[in-house]
């Protein structure tokens, strides 16, 4: 019995003095001391203390890159520019940048090490990237699977965006899911109704954010949104718009063509949204009443696998756009949907003479 | 044999050359086949392990004679947790190795400080540390198996990382052969060439 113990002591003993050596090790060793972090050539710029990886101390900073993976080297989201003090180029990082990117001294926030001073270079929009709290003020069904989430945003804060952008969506570790998550949704309300964010969400099977918001999301809750994210929105010019979109890819075009009207646009837009079924649609009375009321504005939803008789255009929504033009060689068209879609509708535009840099999309998986 | 009257210089060649802990003992073979492709990293990777290698085995000589053996600290027989106790040992030392080596010297890091915790578990490290416990080596004989173990271990995978490269750029190996098909080939013939070494001095 004696022995036991005592082996047990004894490799107790062995690994707590190799731990205790390794923490005075990594005291002395990992110690950078104060490093100091340039972003956008001095317009943020902080102290940190060396030691961590970028990303996380960009994010204590409240400047937030967008991340998938949390840090772990696996989504290639948090790129960034550093143009002194990164060091060299780690293994980790080159599975994810292209030759072009390396020559522009991108690199990886989650792997680059702070251990002197920096400076990066980030989008400029992310300098307004926030993190916000809110209460979910309203849950609306829309169809079978899919809702609407109004989260109003805490105490006076206000989210400054453009239409078309998104937000990243909080999610907690809840039942089996042990981590946090987040998942890009595009904010449906207009630029002007700030104080709160409207989302469209879709249930996936066995997705984690969408089920956690079916099924665990109750009026009154707190969330947390960071954002303003993404590329995606209405360009200048006089060009008349095309918007495309499937299922919860309606959501950006509810924002974009609210603002629009708030705008006193004149351009000519078309809204051509595609389902499968009539069960699938949704904000029909939404968007016929903009129609209605706004002579540059048009409604077409289509359904691809009902039949005749219930007053819709039929099949995909490529088929139906590839319908309504001959040529598109004056237009602008914004996408928003699957991956797949969206290809399928790059190509249909293509071959109506739609210059490739005339058409924007987001897409989301 | 007494392995008390070898002196650690022939210790050191045979294990290089009879006692190749690779080709004669068939230890550390996972790296071996996985990583060398190339030669310049299988030199990052060698160089990697001779030095863990060295201090591995010197330190669980001090942790075994001192810890765990019945006259040591402790004064009871502890050596049936050598294995546990030599694993944490290298693992404790490959860590504090990778810290010094990322802050010391950035090219160092980069070249063999990513391979250190792919040694952590190289069977080979172990096997040098268990090989000596059973062989009753001195903390001298003890530094030169080590040094030796890691040096043969080293030439082993650059020569075959030299084979593989030569083969890879003049010779054509048959696609069902690809990759650990041709390197296990390659491995048993340069094990039959180092039998060759055998009878010349004998270690054990």
């Amino acid at each position: 019995m004696h022995d036991v113990l005592y082996a047990v002591a004894v490799l107790c003993a062995i690994s707590g003095a190799l731990a205790a050596l390794l923490l005075v090790a990594e005291h002395f060793l990992a110690d950078y001391g104060e490093c100091t972090i340039d972003v956008n050539q001095g317009e943020r710029r902080f102290t940190v203390t060396g030691g961590g990886d970028l990303l996380s101390n960009l994010g204590e900073q409240k400047l937030f890159l967008p991340s998938a993976c949390g840090g772990r080297g696996s989504c290639g989201l948090c790129k960034c520019r550093i143009l002194a003090g990164g060091g060299p180029v780690l293994p980790t990082e080159l599975p994810y940048l292209t030759e072009d990117e390396q020559a522009r001294d991108v690199r990886l926030a989650c792997q680059v090490k702070v251990k002197r001073d920096l400076e990066v270079q980030v989008p400029q929009e992310l300098l307004s990237v926030r993190e916000f709290t809110a209460t979910v003020e309203r849950i609306e069904d829309l169809t079978h699977d899919i809702k609407l989430f109004r989260f109003a945003l805490d105490g006076d804060e206000r989210i400054r965006f453009r239409a078309g952008q998104y937000v990243q969506l909080v999610v907690p570790p809840y039942d089996e899911v042990r981590e946090e998550t987040f998942r890009a949704y595009s904010i449906a309300s207009p630029p002007s109704d700030d104080g709160a964010v409207d989302l469209v969400i879709r249930l996936v099977p066995n997705g984690i954010v969408t089920t956690y918001c079916f099924e665990h999301l109750r009026e009154g809750d707190t969330a947390r949104l960071t954002g303003p994210f993404g590329e995606f929105r209405l360009h200048e010019s006089d060009r008349e718009c095309l918007f495309i979109a499937g299922g919860s890819g309606l959501a950006p075009f509810r924002s974009m063509v609210l603002d629009m009207i708030e705008h006193e646009n004149t351009r000519k837009a078309t809204f051509y949204f595609g389902a499968v079924e009539e069960k699938d649609l949704y904000y029909v009375d939404f968007f016929s009443k903009l129609a209605a009321e706004h002579d540059w504005f048009s409604y077409v939803p289509a359904l691809s696998g009902a039949a005749e008789g219930h007053g819709y255009e039929t099949g995909l929504v490529t088929e139906v756009v590839g319908r309504h033009y001959e040529s598109l060689d004056n237009h602008e068209a914004y996408l928003c949907g699957s991956p797949g879609m969206i290809d399928a509708c790059i190509k249909v535009l293509a071959d109506k003479g739609l210059d490739d840099e005339r058409v924007f999309y987001d897409k989301f998986s | 044999m007494n392995p008390a009257d070898l002196h650690p210089l022939v210790i050191l060649f045979a294990a290089i050359t009879t006692d190749n802990i690779l080709l004669a003992r068939f230890l550390g073979m996972c790296p071996f086949l996985g990583v060398s492709g190339q030669l310049r990293s299988s030199l990052g990777l060698g160089a990697a392990v001779i030095f863990v290698m060295t201090c591995t085995s010197v330190l669980n000589w001090l942790v075994y004679h001192y810890l765990l053996h019945p006259d040591g600290v402790f004064g009871i027989d502890l050596t049936y947790l050598r294995y546990i106790a030599f694993i944490i040992v290298i693992a404790a030392f490959v860590q504090i190795v990778e810290m010094v080596v990322e802050r010391v010297s950035m090219l160092l890091y980069l070249t063999l400080g990513i391979f250190l915790p792919l040694i952590t578990v190289n069977c080979a490290i172990l096997g040098a540390s268990l090989f000596m416990v059973t062989r009753e080596y001195t903390l001298v004989q003890t530094a030169a198996f080590g040094l030796g173990s890691g040096v043969g271990w080293a030439v082993a995978i650059a020569a075959m990382a030299g084979i593989r490269e030569k083969l890879a750029r003049h010779g054509k190996v048959i696609p069902q052969l690809e990759g650990a098909g041709i390197a296990l080939v390659i491995a048993g013939i340069m094990a039959l060439a180092f039998v060759g070494f055998s009878g010349v001095i004998r270690i054990n």
